[in-house]
């Protein structure tokens, strides 16, 4: 176990032999005609190869724009970002993204949605086949292989999804709130499912909440973000023995503590955001739609 | 058989099969029914009105009886100048409206997806957008060689703007996140487009054929009455159905002139309903139970 002060201070000079994804000095600013709007600034952390990285922070702390620029999907205004020793330069498929609501291509059946990846890259052969057929075991979605988006429950398109994901066999997986607005008994079963199956594959994950108790029961390490403009307020090492539960870390000792530092922390960034007042975010919100969250549709907006 | 079983589906609990034929269809096939039926009762009581009331009511009461036309088209059903006018008509629909799926949806699909080409042709699009396909009638006819291209650009005109439009929304639905997607699990540009774009566009697409090709029942008509009724001008032959109309009033023979109308309101019918079934057939995933049923 590496210590996170050591971790934090390596992160200065460029190590091209790391395989995880590494962010340095990270500035991303919105900017349009009426001011710019820092969302990231000065943000520098590792995702740790074959370890389970957490992010947790303030809503609206930026660490959605944080996801898509360790994706590709968008560029640092500053700093550098680089995943297996290589500066990102757009989408790749060694850094696959579950986004916060289904994204599944809706005219695919699941079996479609499953084998996209392989096939759009002319890539399908007998091995993605029986990864294909693997993995839809794996997610229980055997009997659903023929039906679309649409028939499946909550759960079950958040797996199909895993699993269209998973097909691309990427270094890391980034799961952004990838649980949210499922009932919670669904979160429950996804929580463990996907503890479950990290644990046996032993993948690079990073994975971001506003959830404390989701954050430790998967965590290896989380890392706390401070409010707008986001950065690294801590890294805090969770040292709970695997396989965890949901049901034994309501008792656990350590597992209170590392929620009231938590806890603690996240209180104290959102209550400084809430101080700095809501026209900022009320900006911030304006500058997002437009320039950032779907630029395509804020094009459509336009007349 | 069939019919015993769909109306079992339709209804809470089972009934002995009926021996009356019309029972055993299934509810909304009843009311369908039940409708055509209440409408021609109406038509038929109010256009003998001058007989059974002592006065015409108005409007109904010098509309030529269903009886009437019913019998006026008894005899037509028999002339082979009545089909080459459905002919003369389905055929300027086919090619005005294929040609304008052909050239409205893609330019459509362009606009959409390319913002400089949007900016320049979408102001000169909006300002002809208004003109009523029949103010292109004269121009049509002095720009087209033949007559029978003139009814068919008029006809294109009145289909293009909703298809371009509907094209337009429909690639703009398009969720951005799957083109994420697709692009984070390294899909070129062409499987983007053909797996995620256009199937995504489709929807709206059929919904815009389904509106345009009623549009283009209603502009055949006028474009055939202005035109002429292209190139054969004898009576209700090849000068379609829009023709069929202008001639039947000209000649006095006001019983033919509903059979014209309603001879146009199956065809625009059965065109949307050829439709749908398509439209049906090709977004199964959009629908409720995805198509399962």
């Amino acid at each position: 176990m590496s210590q996170p002060q050591t971790r934090l201070d390596s992160v200065g000079e460029i190590d091209r032999a790391f395989r995880g994804v590494e962010l340095i000095d990270v500035d991303k600013t919105f900017g349009h005609a009426s001011g710019e709007r820092a969302v990231v600034r000065g943000c520098s952390f590792r995702i740790e190869p074959g370890r389970f990285t957490v992010m947790i922070g303030p809503s609206g702390a930026g660490k959605s724009t944080l996801i898509r620029l360790i994706a590709g999907f968008d560029f640092p205004s500053a700093g550098e970002i680089r995943a297996g020793g290589k500066l990102v330069r757009g989408p790749g498929k060694d850094r696959q993204v579950m986004f916060q609501e289904t994204a599944l291509f809706p005219w695919m059946t699941t079996s479609g949605n499953v084998r996209y990846g392989p096939k759009a890259r002319g890539e399908f052969g007998p091995a993605a086949r029986r990864l294909a057929d693997a993995l839809t075991t794996r997610m229980g979605l055997d009997r659903f292989r023929n039906m679309y988006p649409a028939q499946l429950s909550g759960g079950m398109q958040r797996r199909a999804e895993l699993a269209r994901a998973m097909m691309n066999e990427p270094s890391v997986m980034i799961l952004d709130e990838p649980f949210r607005g499922l009932d919670s008994m669904t979160k429950r079963l996804m929580l463990e499912y996907y503890a479950n199956y990290s644990e046996e594959s032993e993948r690079t994950n990073f994975f971001v909440t506003t959830d404390v108790d989701e954050a430790i029961f998967l965590a290896d390490c989380v890392l706390v973000m401070t409010h707008i403009p986001t950065h690294v307020r801590a890294v805090v090492e969770v040292d709970l023995p695997r396989p965890r539960s949901l049901a034994a870390l309501v008792d656990d000792e350590r597992a209170s503590e590392l929620k009231a530092e938590l806890l603690a922390m996240l209180h104290e960034e959102a209550a400084t955001a809430f101080a700095a007042g809501g026209k900022e975010t009320a900006d911030f919100v304006e500058a997002y739609r437009r320039h950032h969250w779907s630029p395509k549709l804020a094009k459509a907006d336009r007349p | 058989m069939v019919n015993l079983a769909v109306a079992r589906a339709a209804e809470p609990r089972a009934r002995p099969p009926s021996t009356i034929a019309i029972l055993r269809l299934a509810r909304p096939q009843r009311r369908a029914l039940v409708s055509y039926f209440a409408a021609l009762l109406v038509w038929q009581l109010g256009s003998t009105s001058g007989r059974w009331l002592g006065f015409e009511l108005p409007l109904l009461g010098r509309v030529p009886a269903p009886s009437d036309v019913l019998l006026a088209w008894s005899h037509l059903i028999l002339d082979p100048g009545y089909w080459q006018s459905w002919i003369a008509s389905w055929k300027r629909v086919a090619v005005g409206f294929s040609a304008a799926v052909l050239t409205g949806v893609p330019l459509g699909l362009i606009m959409a997806l390319n913002r400089p080409i949007w900016d320049v042709v979408f102001p000169v699009f909006e300002l002809l957008r208004p003109i009523p396909p029949l103010a292109w009638v004269p121009v049509a006819i002095i720009f087209w060689p033949t007559q029978e291209l003139s009814i068919d650009a008029v006809i294109f005109i009145g289909a293009f703007y909703t298809l371009v439009l509907n094209a337009v929304s429909g690639a703009r639905s398009v969720d951005p996140r799957l083109i994420e997607v697709a692009r984070s699990m390294g899909a070129s540009k062409r499987n983007i487009l053909t797996r995620l774009v256009l199937p995504g566009v489709l929807p709206s697409v059929l919904v815009g054929m389904e509106v345009s090709i009623g549009i283009t029942w209603e502009v055949v008509v006028a474009a055939e009455m202005i035109s002429g009724g292209g190139s054969s001008r004898a009576a209700s032959s090849g000068g379609g159905l829009g023709f069929f109309i202008w001639n039947s009033y000209v000649g006095g023979s006001y019983p033919q002139i509903i059979v014209g109308m309603i001879s146009i309101g199956i065809a625009g019918y059965l065109s949307s309903a050829a439709l749908r079934a398509v439209a049906a057939r090709l977004s199964r995933w959009n629908a409720p139970h995805g198509g399962r049923t």
